[in-house]
């Protein structure tokens, strides 16, 4: 086995085991009020055991695809996000050793391995670095930026937790419409993975001639039957699905019918879960979080922020300023990443002094930690594939 | 200035929430309250005390936290709005009616209504500028507002609060020691300080105190952000910034821009490419080579004391240098980047005269297409000279021929060749693949031979002084947020009243988790009674809550 298949398998057994650690916790915190304390104790550590194993197996993913890229393996979308899900992993596991909360992993696992799915949609091809990469500070700030992004992240896991805990889901709220709709993203993310892996795996190829914003001709590749066509298209392949419908060449026709098809398979999974339980997701996940300590909870939070917030800045800001004067001539160029590290940390800022001076605590504060994990995912996902700019990765 | 006297007999100024000495609590309003509100110890706050004359209101406002997280607000929507669409200096067209056309082609109205609003230089428009500055403003402002009557506070506290201070406090008990009785307030001494916590004792009381130093992380992570942005500014004074790009071909030889007496000469461009093959992600962005290594062999002169401007002659070896990408040139404050590069620029161009009819050669001439002669001399009566060079030639106008740049991308010659058959000379317009003869036909011809090609690199200079000053002022930031953020201002006060009773109350700005693993450790260690949990036990009140294991 080379050394790049051993890191690729590594990398699957660390995703079961977190599979098989989020039932686990799932145990740990079932509503048996007898044996309670019990069950907490025994499942909690087989648990947090088996993540850890996971943890370690991710880690050794890691090492071995380093020592066979030769360079971090942050470069790329699939390395930059499957990092990430790791270090969201590392700091649940710091955070269950500060507070010892079983909960937690029943939220920071499955988001952990939706990220982690998500990140394998992408080419796991191994690149060498351009030029502008070729530093150490790709290792530095990159790792640095994805543990504070990270730890940000837990905030938002217990803020959820406190969210699913104590949003009424018998009464018709804003609250709750808003809670279900981020269940529903969740739901989407494993719809993206749904859609890519069915096509892929039925090995659905398309091509078309279309010509570009510059007015020249190229040929795209899809590997979705195509829902919108590039501009100007010419139908490569034959007994392919014609497109409905021609964009622009501004618009990315590709990601646009990839992002259609994820939130169709989505929506039919919801629909689907929804017409299975009869209930909201919020309304089937709320039982399990019953004896949470929502003060508890509120407190994690508030504490991963403040964990946190100095990493990230150190990492995206500090450190990216750092490299981008040594690398680009300028330590700021309002690039998008950019920008939006900085929108980041403007958030973050922002919630730490109405948490302080405004006293926003329990459900205004959770609030703010979910919508503060959504900009971080943004910042992952739509700056680097949509919005075009320095940081923009394949 | 008006006091307010405490029952204990103590002076505070107007708008004190907490007695500065004891801790009774002086507005109605805090007598109400069922918990203290301990954010800045109950300190007088200017801006919360006056409010009569125009700088009161202006002081006041910038004070607020409510305005400063409105202004934090703002400027992270106005950040975002930038990311839309490209940015001007992300384009690479330079007039301002090049810059609308390409918002109006590439992006339809809304590229014209985003220029138009001037939401394409949105970083540098006088109103994000504004933005900046007035949160800059409002965290000068709230800071000293804040920092200095808490400063003071802290400085002075009394170990002894009043009851009414204590009962308010969130982490409480009261209630005779189960053990050791009389010998309370020492054992509570000897844990706290193994605790590492500061003790002091006045009476029958005792004050336990640790991380002081924590309160003091906002205002030291605040002062790091004004110097941040006040280096910022400072880029605005001539001589602290420079920003300068060049283009340096091979062995050429140029002042370096913005640095004055010094010369650069290119002595090789080098363009490294991975020899693997490209993958599907990259096919499909239309790469084919991946670069892996661009590189310019620069060599440094100074000019030597009392040299004119411009004089190459005399000129003094600093060093060689390789600039790569990630790797600049740094000499003396300036450092010179590998930005750009371009390949294959023509260099010179040659020519054999030759008989059009036998096709023979009088002789090669040689023209170096940045300095061509003016006349080249091939013997006593054989010679070609240049009428008209043009670098770039763009067509005719007018029957007279145009260059689009000085750049020698498309050169085009008149040349007049005088040889023993014409010694009045016949004229030939020579460009790529192209030949004119405008006065009738010739006998002799330029007949070209070949070019020789150089790579030139695209050079950005820069030196800014301001980066030490924004060093320190990021560095003051990190060690402030590190201080607020990692470490936790805790305080126990413990009384030991004349009936055997002890009161104790504990607070901290933060991570009440941790106060309370401590308040356990001196509670076994006391044999303390058993305390609670205000803010827990009210929600319990209404409703009953989970286990901590959960």
């Amino acid at each position: 086995m080379s050394l790049i298949d051993l890191s690729g398998n590594l990398l699957f057994v660390a995703f079961i085991c977190y599979l098989i650690g989020t039932f686990l916790f799932g145990g740990a915190i079932k509503e048996k009020e007898d044996t309670a304390a019990k069950r907490a104790d025994k499942w909690g550590k087989i648990a947090i055991s088996i993540t850890i194993v996971g943890f370690l197996a991710q880690l050794g993913y890691f090492i071995t695809r380093w020592i066979y890229t030769g360079h971090a393996p942050v470069s790329n979308m699939f390395e930059f996000t499957t990092a990430f899900g790791m270090f969201i992993i590392l700091s649940f596991i710091i955070i269950y050793f500060m507070y010892r909360v079983t909960a937690l992993g029943v939220v920071a696992l499955p988001i952990a391995l939706l990220i982690i799915a998500y990140a394998s949609m992408f080419t796991k091809d191994v690149s060498p670095l351009v030029p502008s990469l070729q530093s150490y500070w790709l290792t530095i700030h990159v790792i640095t930026a994805a543990l504070g992004q990270s730890i940000l992240s837990m905030s938002a896991v217990a803020g959820l937790i406190y969210l699913l805990k104590n949003v009424d889901a018998k009464k018709a709220t804003k609250e709750r419409f808003w809670l279900e709709a981020v269940m529903f993203f969740c739901v989407l993310v494993i719809g993206f993975v749904v859609a890519t892996t069915a096509f892929r795996a039925a090995g659905y190829e398309a091509s078309f001639e279309h010509v570009t914003q510059e007015g020249k001709t190229e040929v795209v590749e899809y590997h979705m039957p195509a829902i919108f066509g590039p501009n100007d298209y010419v139908a490569l392949s034959e007994d392919r699905m014609t497109p409905f419908v021609e964009v622009p060449a501004l618009f990315d026709a590709s990601k646009m019918t990839t992002v259609v098809w994820s939130i169709l398979f989505g929506s039919v999974l919801y629909v689907l879960i929804r017409l299975i339980a009869r209930r909201s997701v919020t309304a089937m996940i709320q039982p399990l979080l019953k004896r949470v300590n929502s003060q508890l909870m509120d407190e994690i939070g508030y504490r991963a922020v403040l964990i946190g917030f100095p990493v990230f800045t150190l990492g995206a800001l500090i450190f990216a300023m750092i490299w981008a004067q040594i690398a680009w001539s300028r330590f700021w160029g309002w690039d998008p990443k950019e920008v939006w590290a900085l929108i980041t940390w403007l958030f973050y800022a922002a919630f730490l002094h109405l948490r302080l001076s405004k006293g926003w605590e329990g459900k205004k504060s959770a609030w703010l930690t979910v919508i503060g994990f959504l900009i971080i995912m943004f910042n992952l996902v739509v700056v680097n594939l949509v919005i075009a700019g320095l940081h923009s990765y394949a | 200035m008006e006091k307010i006297t405490c029952e204990c007999g103590h002076e505070n100024p107007v708008g004190t929430k907490l007695c500065g000495k004891c801790g009774r609590p002086l507005t109605e309003e805090e007598k109400q309250k069922k918990l203290v509100d301990m954010r800045y110890d109950g300190i007088a706050i200017r801006s919360k005390t006056y409010n009569k004359s125009i700088i009161d209101k202006i002081w006041n406002f910038f004070s607020s936290v409510k305005v400063g997280i409105t202004l934090i607000i703002l400027n992270l929507v106005a950040a975002s709005i930038g990311t839309i669409l490209p940015q001007e200096f992300y384009v690479s067209v330079s007039s301002a009616p090049e810059k609308a056309k390409y918002y109006e082609d590439t992006y339809g109205t809304f590229g014209t209504l985003y220029y138009n609003l001037g939401l394409s230089d949105l970083y540098s428009s006088w109103w994000f500028q504004i933005l900046v500055g007035m949160l800059g403003v409002s965290i000068i402002v709230a800071s000293i507002d804040r920092g200095l009557p808490l400063h003071k506070s802290l400085k002075n506290q009394r170990v002894k609060r009043h009851s009414s201070f204590m009962k308010r406090q969130r982490l409480v008990a009261e209630g005779v020691p189960t053990a050791e009785q009389g010998k309370t307030l020492d054992l509570v001494e000897k844990k706290m300080k193994d605790m590492k916590y500061k003790v002091r004792r006045e009476g029958n009381a005792l004050l336990a105190e640790k991380n002081r130093f924590a309160r003091y992380g906002p205002y030291i992570n605040h002062l790091g952000l004004i110097i941040f942005l006040g280096a910022v500014m400072l880029r605005l004074l001539p001589g602290f910034y420079i920003d300068e790009s060049t283009w340096l071909r091979e062995g050429e030889l140029r002042a370096v821009p913005g640095m004055e007496g010094y010369f650069i000469h290119n002595d090789k461009f080098i363009l490294e490419t991975y020899d693997n093959e490209p993958t599907e992600e990259q096919l499909k962005q239309g790469v084919n080579v991946m670069a892996k290594n661009y590189q310019t062999n620069v060599t440094l002169y100074k000019q030597q004391e009392g040299d004119l401007p411009g004089q190459t002659d005399n000129l003094k070896v600093v060093d060689k240098y390789e600039i790569k990408v990630n790797s600049p040139l740094k000499h003396d404050g300036y450092a010179i980047y590998q930005m750009d590069y371009g390949l294959n620029e023509l260099k010179t161009m040659k020519f054999a005269l030759t008989n059009k009819t036998s096709g023979d050669s009088l002789g090669e001439i040689t023209i170096d297409l940045s300095s061509p002669e003016t006349e080249y001399i091939l013997n006593n009566d054989t010679r070609v000279e240049i009428v008209s060079y043009l670098p770039d030639f763009s067509g005719f106008e007018e029957g007279v021929p145009q260059t689009a740049s000085p750049t020698p991308n498309n050169p085009a010659f008149i040349f007049r060749m005088y040889t023993p058959e014409k010694p009045e000379g016949e004229t030939s317009f020579v460009a790529i693949q192209q030949t004119l003869e405008p006065l009738g036909e010739n006998t002799y011809k330029m007949s070209f031979q070949g070019v020789e090609t150089r790579n030139m690199s695209g050079l950005t200079i820069r030196k800014d002084k301001t980066i030490p000053f924004l060093f320190i002022g990021g560095m003051i930031f990190m060690l402030g947020v590190a201080i607020g953020s990692y470490w936790a201002h805790r305080r126990l006060w413990v009384e030991e009243l004349p009936d055997g009773t002890v009161r104790l109350a504990a607070h901290t700005n933060k991570n009440w988790f941790g106060m309370k693993k401590e308040m356990d450790a001196v509670t076994a260690f006391a044999h303390l009674p058993a305390y609670i949990d205000q803010v827990e036990a009210e929600k319990e009140e209404s409703k009953k809550e989970g286990d901590n294991t959960l």
